[in-house]
């Protein structure tokens, strides 16, 4: 247990952690790419038209693991940004800093794709409605921890500012998630759920779970990838940098 | 091949703009993101490497 506390911490140090990221982007960026074209091949040429919807419900194979990943990307910045308080580490906030533009863009995405289902299906861009209007505040929230972390010159300054707003902003993902059963909303409820199973066909359900887990590796492989960048600035004094870029 | 066609295919029964609108808008957004990181990188490398640059000239002044 010692040997590996130890360990945990030797790999949280910029040192170190700055050569692992740049092993392990790679595979994940790989995987995302072989998933994404999986998921894709199902999605268009062997899931069936939905009887309801005809054609037009294939957006939900993006739609739905753009939802997920921009939820579960500010969990995970939140995660990080408690590890930063805990234990002080300074690999947590760039973390945190590294997965913010990606979850900015899977929300928008999420946003973008359900105006496109919503037009043809409900007859309109955009509703208030809770699920709605919460996950628009999520976009907000991380456009808010963007903003307000360039804003700070000093980065562990920025990292306590942003990783503030990251744990209080977590609130509002129970809020997204569980809006369809809490409020009446025009948004569907979960077609997906742990205890019930699915309500999909098959393979509408692999086409979206592949995209899913698409995402899923794209994000990690991102966020490994854009942390080497933020490392590098960072530490740009320090002796080790010097001799990577020498 | 559930689809008749190729046309077929690009129609999506009606809903071609709203489908491939998601789509071509999602791919955009990752090549955009991909390439933004990219050159971040490249730049931090950039201003890290003439740091070390500066550094090293500054030394070899006697």
């Amino acid at each position: 247990m010692e040997h590996l506390r130890i360990r945990w911490f030797q790999w949280a140090a910029p040192q170190s952690f700055y050569p692992l990221a740049g092993k392990l982007w790679p595979p994940f960026a790989a995987v995302a790419a072989i998933l994404a074209f999986a998921a894709l091949y199902l999605g268009f040429f062997v899931a069936p038209t939905d009887f309801q919807q005809g054609e037009g419900y294939r957006i939900i194979f993006v739609h739905v693991p753009a939802s997920w990943m921009s939820m579960i990307i500010y969990l995970a910045m939140a995660f990080w940004a408690f590890l930063g308080f805990t234990f002080n580490t300074r690999i947590s906030g760039m973390m945190t800093q590294a997965l913010a533009p990606t979850g900015a863009m899977f929300t928008f995405l999420s946003l973008w794709t359900g105006a496109l289902w919503g037009k043809p299906m409900w007859g309109t861009w955009w509703v208030w409605d809770a699920r709605l209007t919460s996950e628009l505040i999520l976009f907000f929230l991380y456009m808010g921890y963007i903003a307000l972390t360039s804003a700070i010159d000093d980065p562990r300054r920025a990292d306590r500012a942003g990783g503030l707003l990251a744990l209080v902003g977590a609130v509002n993902v129970p809020i997204i998630y569980f809006s369809v059963k809490w409020w009446n909303t025009l948004h569907q409820g979960a077609s997906v759920s742990v205890t019930k199973g699915s309500s999909m066909a098959q393979t509408m359900l692999w086409a979206m779970l592949l995209m899913a887990l698409a995402f899923w590796a794209y994000s990690i492989a991102m966020a490994l990838y854009r942390v080497r960048g933020i490392i590098l600035q960072r530490e740009r004094h320090a002796r080790w940098v010097q001799a990577v870029v020498a | 091949m559930i689809w008749e066609s190729w046309d077929a295919f690009w129609a999506m029964g009606g809903y071609g703009l709203y489908v491939w609108g998601s789509y071509a808008v999602v791919l955009i957004c990752l090549l955009l993101e991909i390439w933004l990181a990219h050159a971040g990188q490249r730049a931090s490398m950039q201003t890290a490497r003439e740091l070390w640059e500066q550094e090293t000239a500054h030394d070899a002044t006697p």
